[in-house]
């Protein structure tokens, strides 16, 4: 193939660098001329106090709507409404729970084991205290076992052997005088290794 | 013939609208190539032949970043078919091994993560080890420390996302830190000072745990909460600073030399 070849363009490209400019400013002193203000109105008596309250309120303004947009959006994150069972709820008459058994009713919908051993009525917590898992209760070895780790409770929840350092911790337990079953309330939590479990809120007497 | 359907090319508006400079042939053109780019322009224009020896870099920040891509990549096909409520997440999973072609898409996507976590360490090490984290390049030092936290978040929110056993409680047993956190986890020390009379005013049921998974223990809030956080939340915010890590190891003089 003969005949012309198109010149390869070679920096300095025409664009944007080098386009021509001649004219360009006549134009822009044109469109200066025109716009101009031909008789300029006085200047506005603005103090340098008003500039300085002005400046206050608008940036004071603009921090507080920041500020509250902030705060709600981290409120945001804290859900208002969840789906999770009540801390408070009603198990069984006293008299249904047999000794030295574990109740596990409660223990996939509540997290709590209903437990009578030494005459009293024990609500414990399935959270293991090493890191969390559920322990399983083991009726053949008479010891909640933790699937996790291997942390071992005695039935009353006082740990014996694995990682955990502390027992089972417990919660509050009272009887409703009107439907007469036992009520376990999980706001209210104790733990037998710093002696908080001996007063009479933490257990039932069954003996 | 070749050379002439090349210079057409070269020569037509299109190439020339996409292309603002020649060849790379000349010292000039090869800067521009770099500065004309926005990809490219992150990096240095010049590096040490010695500094760019695999010996000496390991590759290992290049190969990060070739894993983080592979994660978008392998992750985004994932979202195809991956819902994150409870009653399908673990039977997506299943569905993404038996069902769906191309079972070890999620594989890909598991593998290149944990290579991931280690090649980030590798870097870590390697940067330290050449002393290339010393001035000018301290602020790159603690961007890059900052991606490795965000690279290790990414790879314990999609733990959960299996929905299994072992993805609740390892969830569990890992936000638990969180409940040790000074003054806002509410077993952890200063709680206490957020304390009126009787009332206490962080409790299990508003501390920095609960805002995390949206609830008192692992449950279905926790999944899209973790799921967001794993797709959307962190990933920009790695992006965000890899640009930023890249685009500093220009302007901090480039890859630095052997010692």
């Amino acid at each position: 193939m003969a005949g012309k070849v198109r010149p390869v363009q070679q920096w300095p490209s025409p664009w944007p660098y080098d386009f021509p400019v001649a004219g360009a400013a006549t134009e822009a002193k044109d469109k200066v001329d025109r716009l101009a203000v031909k008789d300029p109105a006085p200047p506005l008596p603005v103090t340098r106090r008003a500039v300085f309250a002005s400046t206050i309120v608008g940036w004071g303004a603009f921090a507080t709507a920041g500020g509250l947009g902030t705060l709600g959006t981290v409120r945001f994150l804290f859900p208002n409404v969840n789906f999770e069972p009540p801390q408070e709820f009603q198990t069984a008459p006293k008299t249904t729970f047999g000794a030295e058994a574990v109740d596990e009713s409660w223990k996939e919908s509540h997290g709590v084991w209903m437990v009578n051993t030494e005459g009293k009525l024990l609500a414990i917590s399935t959270v293991c205290t090493h890191l969390g898992c559920t322990p399983n209760w083991l009726t053949g070895e008479k010891k909640f076992k933790c699937p996790c780790h291997g942390s071992g409770y005695y039935i009353n929840g006082v740990n014996f052997e694995g990682p955990t350092p502390r027992p089972l911790e417990r919660f509050r337990v009272y009887e409703d005088p009107i439907t007469g079953n036992v009520v376990v309330d999980k706001n209210v939590k104790c733990q037998p290794e710093q002696g908080t479990c001996e007063g009479p809120d933490y257990f039932l007497p069954t003996a | 013939m070749l050379k002439k359907v090349s210079d057409y090319l070269r020569g037509t508006q299109v190439w020339k609208s996409i292309f603002r400079h020649g060849p790379p042939t000349t010292a000039r053109n090869r800067a521009m190539v770099m500065l004309a780019n926005v990809f490219l322009h992150l990096h240095p224009v010049r590096a040490r032949s010695s500094g760019i020896r695999l010996s000496f870099t390991w590759c290992m920040g290049g190969l990060t970043f070739f894993l983080f891509l592979v994660e978008a990549v392998t992750g985004i096909l994932l979202m195809f078919y991956y819902r994150p409520v409870a009653a399908s997440a673990y039977t997506d999973i299943m569905a993404l091994r038996e069902d769906v072609p191309l079972g070890i898409m999620r594989e890909i996507h598991r593998w290149g993560a944990h290579l991931m976590v280690i090649t980030v360490w590798l870097h870590m090490f390697r940067v330290f080890m050449t002393g290339s984290y010393k001035p000018p390049r301290e602020f790159n030092w603690g961007i890059g420390v900052v991606l490795l936290v965000l690279t290790l978040l990414l790879s314990f929110t999609g733990y959960l996302l299996p929905w299994d056993q072992l993805a609740i409680w390892a969830v569990t047993v890992g936000t638990n830190m969180a409940r040790a956190h000074p003054v806002i986890g509410h077993e952890g020390p200063l709680e206490g000072i957020l304390k009126f009379e009787d009332v206490d005013f962080v409790t299990s049921g508003n501390d920095i745990r609960y805002a995390l998974l949206a609830g008192r223990f692992v449950g279905e809030a926790t999944l899209l909460r973790f799921y967001v956080l794993h797709c959307i939340a962190v990933p920009v915010m790695a992006m965000v600073l890899m640009a930023v890590h890249f685009w500093r190891v220009r302007k901090d003089g480039g890859i630095s030399g052997p010692l």
